[in-house]
C-alpha cells in the first residue's frame, strides 16, 4: 500500500523548535495486528465489552511490577524541560509528541483511577476517565515514540518516556490493539528464530553465497560457520545482517575479523536474531522468551563467549538485560544462571559487543588494518540511541561513545563528529527505532529524522562528510529509506564493520 | 484552637502520606537495569550522581537554562527560608540557624522571583502552556502567596513572633497555646497547612520520587551482577 502524501521538512541551518500545532500527527496510525498474529501472542484482537476494566487492571498490574512506571507517573511537575527534546516533536510540531504530553496521555488516566487527587478533583489535576478517544490517542502516540530515552537525559527526575510507552503498548495489547509490525516480527522470531523468518536452510545458502563472494573478492577463504559445536564464540547478530544492504557488509566485516584473529566462531540457526522486539512491547515474559533462545543455543553449542553484532536495541537487551533474563553474564548465585556462567570464559565480558572485540584485537596488534583503504570516505558517526543511553562498552563510563569512535579512527583516516548536542548522550534517534520501522509509519519516520538529517547536513557542508557509520540494524534500514527524501545518497549510511571490512588485512 | 487542629491534621497527612508513598515506592520492584547511561559503575558514583541531581539540578541544567535558573532560585531560596524558620521550633535556637537568619530573610526574595519566573513560563512559552493544568498554576500561586505573606511580616508589618513561637513550641509538646490574631499571619499559616496536606497527593511527590528513579539511582553493572526481581525470579524456576 502506498503511504499517504506528506511534505518532507526543509533542512535549515539549525535544529529549530517549532510552534505547537495541535493534532498535526493525530492521523498517524500504524496497522493494527490481525487475529492470527494476536492469537499467537496470546492477546485478543479486538476490543471486548470489558476493555476498560482490562486496561485499568493491566495498568494496576504494571504499576505494582515496575517501580519506574509508578514513580514516573507521580514525579512529573510539568516543568517543560523535555518539551523540545523529542525528535518526533521537533519534526512534527504535534504537542502530543512532547515527552511530557505523551506521558500525560497515560498520567491523566492514572490520576483518575489510582490517585486521591484525581478521584476527588479530576478537572483540577487534569485527570480523565478512560475513553475510546484516549485509547486511540494511546495507540497513535505510543507508536510515535521510538523509546530512545533522549527525554530521560534531560528530565530532572530521570523520567523515561520509553517506560511509559512500553507500558502503554502492553496495555493496548491486552485490550486487543496490538501493532501488526512488531507482533508479526515477534511471531517470526518465536516460531523460526529470527525477525525476518528465515529458516535454517535458507540461512545456510545465504552464508555459503557470502563465503564465495568474499573469496572471489579477496582470494581468502573466510568462513561463515553455522551451528558448530565447540566453537569458542557464538555470534548473535540482527537477522538484517544476513540479507539487507548495507547490513551484510558489516557481517562480512565480523567474519573477516574472526578469520584474521584466528578465533573459532559460529552463528546459530536457533538463535539467528539479536534483535528483541519484546523490549518495544514492554512485555518482560516475551522479551525473556526471545532472549532464552540465545541461552539455549549457547548451552547447546558449548561456546565460551557470546558476541553481539551491530544492533542498537539488541545491545541494550544484551548488555543490560541478558544477565537478568537468561543468566548470560556474571555474578549469578542461582542454579539457573550458574549452569551457563560456569561454561563461559571469564577473561572476557559476557556478552561482548563486536566493537569491543575488534577494537581490543586492533589495539593488541592481533589483527592488522590499513586505514588508507577508506581514504575515499569522510566519516561521521551516528550514536544509536539504545547504545548511547541504555548500555555501555568497555570498562569506563561512556565507553559506548569512545570505543566505536576509536575503532573508526583506526580503520579510516578522515573522521568528523556531528554537532555536540546531537551526539553522545544527546544523540538523536534515527527516527525508525522502537517498533516504528514500518512503511505505514513513513511520515512519522521521515519527519522524526529531521534533527539527525540537519546535523548530518551541517557536517556534509562543512567537512564534505560522505559516510555516516552506525552500529544499529534499524538505523541502517531507516537511513537507507530516509536519506534520499532529504536529498542524500542512500549509500551514505553503513556499519562500522563495513569500514573494518575494507581496511582489515587478511593473510 | 482551630489552628492547632489544622496543623495537627496537616502534619499527620504530610507524614503519613509521605511515609506511605515512600513505603509504596520501596516495595515496588525495579525488575530491569535501566540507568540512563553513561551511568556510574559504583554505588559511590550513584550517590554523587544523585547529589548533583538534587543539589544543583544537573539534568535540568543540561536541558534548559531558564527553567534551571528559576527552579534553582526557588528551591534554594525555599531551603534557606525553611532553615531560617527552624528558630520558631527550637529553644534555645541552634547556632547555625542563628547564623543563617539574614540569608534566610533575603532568600525569600530569590524564592518568589523563581516562582514568578516559573509562573510566567506557564503563560509565555507555548509548549509549557499546552501541558499546564489548573493545579500547576494554583500550586505556584499558593507558593507565591505563602512567600509574599511571609515577606510582608518580615519586611513590612511585623507580627507577634514571640507569641507565635509559644504557639508552635506548645504544639510540639501537645500544649495548645493561642495563635496570634494577625490576619497576615493567619493567612500565611493556613496556606502552609494546605501545602503540607496536599504534598503527598500532588506533584510535590517529585521530592521523594527522584530518589527512587531507577534511571538515576541504579548502578551500571549488569554484566557483572545478576539483577533479578522476586516476581521475575519465579520464571527461572520453570526452566
Amino acid at each position: 500500500m502506498a503511504a499517504a502524501e506528506f511534505d518532507i521538512p526543509e533542512l535549515k541551518d539549525d535544529i529549530e523548535i517549532p510552534k505547537v500545532r495541535e493534532g498535526a500527527m493525530a492521523h498517524a496510525k500504524s496497522f493494527i495486528a490481525p487475529k492470527p498474529v494476536q492469537d499467537f501472542m496470546g492477546y485478543p484482537h479486538e476490543l471486548g465489552e470489558d476493555w476498560k476494566e482490562r486496561a485499568i487492571d493491566k495498568m494496576g498490574d504494571l504499576l505494582g511490577k515496575y517501580r519506574s512506571l509508578k514513580v514516573f507517573m507521580d514525579a512529573c511537575v510539568h516543568c517543560g524541560a523535555c518539551t523540545d527534546k523529542c525528535h518526533y516533536f521537533l519534526g512534527t510540531a504535534d504537542p502530543k509528541n512532547m515527552p511530557v504530553a505523551r506521558q500525560d496521555l497515560m498520567r491523566q488516566v492514572y490520576r483518575r483511577y489510582f490517585t486521591t487527587a484525581g478521584k476527588l478533583f479530576p478537572k483540577l489535576v487534569g485527570a480523565k476517565d478512560l475513553t475510546k478517544e484516549i485509547l486511540d490517542d494511546w495507540y497513535s502516540y505510543y507508536h510515535q515514540c521510538s523509546e530512545c530515552r533522549r527525554c530521560s537525559v534531560f528530565c530532572p527526575y530521570g523520567i523515561d518516556t520509553a517506560e511509559i510507552t512500553m507500558a502503554g503498548r502492553e496495555i493496548l495489547n491486552h485490550v486487543g490493539m496490538g501493532q501488526k509490525y512488531s507482533n508479526e516480527i515477534l511471531g517470526k522470531v518465536l516460531k523460526i528464530g529470527n525477525n525476518l523468518g528465515l529458516p535454517g536452510p535458507a540461512l545456510e545458502d545465504t552464508l555459503a553465497g557470502l563465503e564465495e563472494d568474499i573469496e572471489a573478492d579477496t582470494g581468502v577463504p573466510v568462513k561463515m560457520p553455522m551451528d558448530v559445536k565447540g566453537a569458542e564464540v557464538l555470534l548473535v547478530t540482527p537477522s538484517a545482517d544476513f540479507f539487507s544492504e548495507p547490513h551484510v557488509e558489516s557481517l562480512i566485516g565480523y567474519a573477516k575479523v574472526f578469520h584474521a584473529a584466528g578465533i573459532s566462531w559460529t552463528l546459530s540457526s536457533h538463535a539467528s536474531e539479536a534483535g528483541n522486539f519484546g523490549l518495544f512491547n514492554g512485555n518482560y515474559e516475551t522479551m525473556r522468551k526471545v532472549a532464552m533462545r540465545i541461552r539455549d543455543a549457547a548451552l547447546e553449542l558449548g561456546v565460551k563467549r557470546i558476541v553481539v553484532g551491530e544492533c542498537g536495541h539488541a545491545w541494550r537487551v544484551a548488555y543490560s538485560f541478558w544477565n537478568t533474563l537468561t543468566g548470560i553474564g556474571y555474578g549469578g548465585n542461582d542454579p539457573f544462571s550458574i549452569e551457563l556462567q560456569k561454561q563461559l570464559d571469564h577473561n572476557y565480558p559476557q556478552p561482548q559487543h563486536i566493537c569491543e572485540l575488534t577494537n581490543d584485537l586492533i589495539k593488541q596488534g592481533k589483527i592488522q588494518v590499513d586505514p588508507s583503504a577508506n581514504d575515499d570516505l569522510v566519516v561521521t558517526y551516528h550514536d544509536s540511541c539504545n547504545v548511547a543511553r541504555a548500555s555501555r562498552m568497555g570498562t569506563e563510563e561512556g565507553g559506548q561513545f569512545t570505543i566505536p569512535r576509536e575503532l573508526i579512527k583506526a580503520v579510516a583516516n578522515n573522521f568528523h563528529n556531528m554537532a555536540d548536542d546531537t551526539i553522545y548522550e544527546s544523540t538523536f534517534c534515527c527516527g525508525g527505532g522502537g517498533g516504528l520501522l514500518t512503511d505505514d509509519l513513513m511520515e512519522v519516520r521521515v519527519k522524526g529524522a529531521l534533527p539527525r538529517m540537519t546535523a548530518l547536513n551541517n557536517v556534509v557542508k562543512e567537512h564534505q562528510v560522505n559516510f555516516m557509520a552506525t552500529i544499529c540494524a534499524i538505523c541502517k534500514a531507516q537511513f537507507t529509506k530516509v536519506l534520499p527524501k532529504y536529498g542524500f545518497d542512500m549509500s551514505m549510511v553503513g556499519g562500522v564493520h563495513q569500514l573494518v571490512s575494507k581496511a582489515i588485512k587478511l593473510d | 484552637m482551630i489552628y492547632a487542629g489544622v496543623f495537627y491534621l496537616a502534619a499527620l497527612l504530610l507524614v503519613a502520606g509521605l511515609a506511605y508513598k515512600i513505603f509504596d515506592y520501596s516495595r515496588t520492584p525495579a525488575p530491569l537495569k535501566i540507568p540512563t547511561t553513561p551511568a556510574p559503575t559504583t554505588r559511590t558514583g550513584v550517590v554523587y550522581r544523585m547529589a548533583k541531581e538534587v543539589v544543583v539540578f544537573e539534568s535540568l541544567f543540561k536541558s534548559n537554562k531558564w527553567i534551571w535558573v528559576f527552579g534553582w532560585l526557588f528551591h534554594f531560596g525555599l531551603f534557606l527560608v525553611l532553615a531560617r524558620h527552624l528558630r520558631y521550633f527550637t529553644e534555645p535556637v541552634w547556632f547555625w540557624v542563628d547564623v543563617i537568619q539574614p540569608f534566610g530573610k533575603y532568600a525569600s526574595i530569590m524564592m518568589v522571583i523563581g516562582l514568578a519566573g516559573l509562573l510566567a513560563r506557564r503563560f509565555l512559552v507555548d509548549r509549557v502552556r499546552y501541558i499546564s493544568t489548573p493545579s500547576d498554576i494554583l500550586m505556584l500561586v499558593l507558593l507565591i502567596a505563602i512567600g509574599i505573606s511571609g515577606m510582608l511580616m518580615t519586611f513590612v508589618v511585623h507580627t507577634d513572633i514571640v507569641a507565635l513561637k509559644v504557639f508552635f513550641l506548645g504544639l510540639m509538646v501537645f500544649d495548645v497555646q493561642p495563635v496570634p490574631q494577625d490576619p497576615i499571619l493567619l493567612v500565611h499559616l493556613a496556606l502552609v497547612a494546605l501545602l503540607m496536606a496536599i504534598f503527598p497527593i500532588s506533584k510535590l511527590l517529585h521530592a521523594p520520587g527522584v530518589f527512587f528513579s531507577p534511571t538515576r539511582n541504579q548502578v551500571d553493572n549488569p554484566r557483572e551482577h545478576r539483577h533479578v526481581a522476586a516476581w521475575a525470579a519465579r520464571l527461572d524456576q520453570n526452566n
